[in-house]
């Protein structure tokens, strides 16, 4: 499939396989990008530079992370919670992450159910993914305000270490969070469009696999700072 | 016309990504809770970490059906990232030796 196009006139071209294949579609006529609609291409372009913010931000962590000579606060013990017992470490930011890596399952099926053009399934895999994502939120909202009125977390200082915990805990989780946020939006509009049926007239639901593009990648960002800055 | 454009897959391949993600997910909280130190740690934490970004990038972005000149695009320009990381790491460690030197004196 990845070794042929169909051109606009519909006729079927073969496409060079490996190396000679990336100079040749470079080269090529109109369109670098073979088989990939510009709508996918935009959103892959625009994941590219989301993903030097996110680096940005993440690397500026890095750094005030070494340089600090007052000790880092133990993730592990800052985000334990306890349910009536023993705190168990990290359980919340752990159900978040099983939560989002759902939602990316969801939207997967979506996209699948999209190009069988199974209207209703697609959309209502979309409000599911579209509703972890709220409970996901919703669980940040929870996490900050523990942190904020019971730890006295600011982004200025805090009382168990270096104070450039806060604002670097603040500014990634928050960016991250506007994300998915705004991913939500996003997925409701697209899903009542699905099953409003306004793309049924062209029968294309790419549209479906782009906005799975943006969702996947809010999913991808949230492994590295779990990764990064809760487990590390 | 017959031809379906896009990316269709059987619905099997997601759901063993999806199982491996989990358990994948279930390994990495398990490096904290049983909590391993030092460089075990941090070996176990970034090999799950590109375990699964590679995971959800190649078969959830669909991007190991995509062509090689699609990848490159896309994969290449966020490898400049690593000189970033190399320069700010030198930056911060004179940056700690410097506060070490001056903040700490008697």
């Amino acid at each position: 499939m990845a070794n042929q196009m169909v051109t606009a006139s519909g006729d079927v071209v073969a496409l060079e396989p490996g190396l000679k294949g990336v100079t040749a579609d470079w080269s090529s006529d109109q369109r670098a990008f073979k088989n990939v609609p510009w709508g996918k291409a935009m959103m892959w372009i625009f994941l590219v530079s989301d993903t030097f913010i996110f680096s940005c931000f993440l690397v500026s962590y890095m750094t005030v992370r070494i340089s600090t000579t007052v000790p880092w606060p133990i993730p592990s013990e800052v985000f334990a919670l306890s349910f009536g017992g023993e705190p168990i470490p990290l359980i919340l930011i752990a159900i978040m992450t099983f939560i989002l890596i759902s939602s990316s399952g969801t939207m997967a099926m979506a996209v699948n159910f999209g190009y069988r053009r199974d209207r209703k399934k697609t959309a209502a895999l979309m409000i599911v993914t579209a509703l972890f994502g709220v409970a996901f939120v919703s669980m940040q909202a929870f996490e900050w305000t523990k942190l904020i009125f019971e730890e006295g977390v600011r982004p200025w200082g805090n009382p168990m270490g270096a104070a450039q915990f806060g604002s670097t805990f603040f500014m990634i989780t928050g960016f991250h969070g506007l994300h998915v946020s705004v991913g939500v939006i996003y997925l409701t509009t697209v899903a009542i469009k699905v099953l409003k049926g306004d793309y049924e007239a062209r029968g294309n639901y790419q549209i479906v696999e782009i906005t799975g593009l943006y969702w996947h990648f809010v999913d991808l960002v949230w492994v590295f700072i779990f990764a990064l800055f809760y487990l590390w | 016309m017959a031809h379906v454009e896009g990316q269709q897959h059987p619905i099997a391949i997601y759901f063993k990504i999806w199982g491996l993600l989990f358990v994948l997910s279930f390994f990495s909280y398990m490096v904290d809770y049983l909590q391993f130190e030092g460089y075990l740690r941090w070996f176990l934490i970034l090999l799950f970490m590109f375990l699964k970004a590679g995971l959800i990038v190649s078969v959830f972005m669909h991007m190991m059906w995509e062509r090689l000149a699609m990848i490159y695009a896309i994969l290449l320009p966020p490898l400049c990232l690593l000189v970033l990381i190399g320069l700010m790491t030198m930056e911060a460690d004179y940056t700690f030796l410097t506060r070490v030197l001056f903040f700490a004196g008697p």
